[in-house]
């Protein structure tokens, strides 16, 4: 009924190629961003911002990142965490070091810096693959986190070994350190996020992109058609790094505002992020919203109905979350493995054909 | 001798005794691994399961108490009884066998011709899930478990070395008794493998399912099996570990560096996961003491892990694995 391309003609090639051919997904799309930059921060308060909204928008962004390598060239990563917090020590030597750049530069730095590290420990993925590659990524995640908790120069030899956020500005709002105002926090967040997800919506339909579903598919097949396996793995983990050091910057310097290594970005992120990818769907850049929105409310909503509604301890909540998390994982894996996104996909099919049967 | 190189020879030591339990863990990988060729990241949360609940059935603890308590407002800790050590074990077997049959019927048999790489994350997904059931059923507070393994320092070997060398060198009596534990272990493996039914049943499910299959094994039962053997192994690394350093969550960290071990050793040989996990220990334990004061301390966290990575990218297959032969 709503939803369908009759009588939707693209009249040029520029028509045809766009990101939505179809004009009730544009229209969405414009209407959903609309709402995000023109509405939510208006109604947005301290609670919501930060129990939801911004965690909710970091993750994306991370989960973008592990999507781009996971889900659409194949490469299992269970370094993610470890990954993060290179963006957020980055992040934090260039924010001291150079306190008059703007802090978008190094929040784009710090992705850059990312990237070039985790595209270092992609280097492996050029000899093994599978869980042989995903344990060697595990390597990554616990030399990098013992290296920022080691070496002090990472965290100016403060005497806490944390890291905190200086206070630093955007056109005159302060948006990292202990002063931000929460729509400040959301909008840097979601300009971050549109950004990203633009990016990666393109590079995955482009041939970068393709390059890396025909790696993901089947690699030897990929090569002998002329795919550079080296330059298609290479370039995902560096787009992936970039994506997730994006994220691990943010998080430090946006909503966190103080981190150490260990208790910010342990192994329990690579997990987290994983889950998000998985249950949002596997190569899909939707799905990678959908499951960071479905993993940061989880928490929230376990929290607020067994805790707060009945009463439970919280411990039994966090405890509960792990038992649902990890069955959501197995169900999802057992029943749709392509995940929250595929659910939507399939949702669309049948408005397509919606009130006809076929 | 130097007092440097004595050290060194102790530390050799401890770190042999360490292998053996990374061994241990690594031994359940290699089991599942090639009877199913399921990538078992789960295999630590096992042995701390087991251990939980081995702990939980010696003190009478109620399972679920924590739960029963908030829902229906009662206080309910114990039974008020203490369960002998080898009735305990044998109960917590039980429970393992369950727990293998029920990860059989309700996840991998609806996985049975997926990816490998799926099956993976369905076992992190299992890793998870009996975390949660662990802490739920039995508490996550750090418990002490004892079953009455010699625990403390060999006077023996002390004093031997002492009059030997003039420093005693220090190990524990509990490495001794897991490394013999661990001898008694691959042995029964070993036998159970090659002299019984089951056992050439399992090998020849591990050779080739399909084969297996036309022959009248029953890969359901073969696959339940050998989980249950897997829980087993689980079992006893996670006594040996809970009785070094309690039993709490760092154990299934813990048990995670069976991970590098597999890759130095191969993912499909026992005496490779067996060397690799006495490489890993002795490793970790001399790079702690020869180059750790010099960065800060605290490698053992990640050089297993880098040893293994180095180690992949000149032979991706292990020591002892099967070379990757790539099909099309």
């Amino acid at each position: 009924m709503f939803y369908r391309e009759a009588g939707d003609f693209s009249t040029t090639y520029s028509q045809d190629s766009q990101t939505f051919p179809i004009k009730f997904d544009r229209y969405r799309y414009y209407v959903v961003l609309a709402v995000a930059f023109l509405v939510v921060p208006f109604f947005i308060n301290d609670y919501w911002a930060n129990a939801v909204f911004v965690p909710f928008l970091i993750y994306a962004i991370a989960a973008i990142g592990l999507n781009i390598l996971t889900g659409y060239c194949g490469q299992v990563s269970l370094g993610t965490g470890g990954f993060m917090a290179v963006g957020a020590y980055a992040c934090y030597k260039l924010m001291t070091g150079f306190p008059d750049v703007s802090i978008v530069i190094h929040v784009l730095l710090s992705g850059g810096i990312t990237a070039a590290v985790v595209t270092l420990f992609g280097l492996p993925s050029l000899r093994i693959k599978g869980f042989y590659l995903a344990v060697a990524t595990l390597a990554a995640q616990f030399f990098l986190v013992w290296l920022f908790n080691k070496v002090s120069w990472f965290y100016n030899y403060s005497a806490s070994g944390q890291i905190s956020a200086p206070e630093r500005s955007v056109f005159g709002v302060i948006v990292t350190g202990p002063n931000t105002e929460a729509w400040a926090k959301y909008l840097i967040c979601l300009v971050f996020v549109t950004f990203c997800a633009i990016v990666a919506r393109n590079l995955t339909r482009g041939s970068v992109g393709r390059k890396w579903m025909a790696i993901r598919d089947m690699d030897i097949a990929a090569e002998i058609i002329g795919v550079n396996p080296m330059a298609a793995k290479l370039t995902a983990f560096m787009v992936s790094g970039f994506f997730v050091g994006i994220a691990g910057a943010l998080f430090f310097a946006v909503y966190l505002g103080a981190a150490e290594a260990n208790d910010s970005f342990g192994i329990d992120k690579s997990f987290l992020v994983l889950f998000m990818v998985i249950i949002g769907g596997l190569g899909s850049i939707f799905g990678s919203f959908a499951g960071a929105a479905f993993m940061v409310l989880l928490p929230v909503l376990l929290k607020n109905v067994l805790v707060g509604g009945l009463g439970w301890p919280t411990d039994l909540a966090a405890h509960l979350q792990f038992i649902i998390s990890g069955s959501l994982i197995i169900i999802f894996l057992i029943m749709e493995p392509h995940g929250l996104a595929q659910l939507w996909r399939l949702a669309k099919e049948k408005l397509r054909l919606w009130p006809f049967p076929h | 001798m130097p007092d440097q190189l004595l050290f060194a020879m102790e530390v050799t030591l401890n770190g042999l005794m360490a292998g053996v339990l990374y061994a241990l863990v690594a031994l359940g990988f290699v089991l599942i691994f090639k009877a199913s060729g399921i990538f078992n990241y789960a295999q630590g949360v096992m042995a701390l399961f087991a251990a939980l609940t081995l702990v939980g059935i010696m003190d009478g603890q109620v399972p679920f108490a924590h739960l029963i308590n908030a829902v229906f407002g009662t206080d309910i800790h114990h039974f008020g009884w203490h369960v002998p050590a080898l009735l305990a074990i044998f109960l917590t077997m039980v429970v393992m066998v369950a727990l293998a049959w029920a990860v059989q019927r309700f996840i991998f048999r609806h996985l049975v011709n997926q990816e490998p790489i799926l099956l993976f994350m369905a076992t992190i997904g299992l890793a998870f899930v009996m975390e949660g059931v662990g802490d739920i059923m039995w508490g996550a507070d750090i418990k002490k478990l004892d079953v009455g393994l010699p625990q403390g320092i060999n006077e023996w070997i002390d004093i031997t070395t002492f009059e030997a060398f003039g420093y005693g060198f220090f190990i524990d009596n509990l490495d001794i008794s897991a490394t013999i534990v661990a001898i008694i272990l691959v042995a029964a493996l070993i036998a159970f493998s090659q002299y019984t039914k089951q056992g050439r049943a399992l090998r020849a499910v591990a050779d080739d399912h399909q084969a297996a299959l036309s022959v009248g094994i029953s890969l359901n039962f073969i696959w339940i099996l050998v989980w249950s053997i897997a829980g087993f192994v689980a079992l006893v690394a996670g006594i040996m570990w809970g009785a070094k350093s309690g039993v709490q969550f760092s154990l299934s960290l813990i048990a995670l560096k069976a991970l590098p071990v597999l890759m130095l050793g191969g993912f499909t040989s026992i005496p490779g996961a067996i060397i690799g996990g006495l490489i890993i220990g002795v490793g970790e334990k001399l790079f702690e003491f020869l180059i750790g004061p010099m960065v800060g301390g605290a490698t053992e966290n990640w050089f297993a892990y880098v040893l293994a990575l180095l180690f992949l990218v000149f032979r991706p297959q292990g020591l002892f694995g099967e070379k990757i032969i790539e099909r099309v």
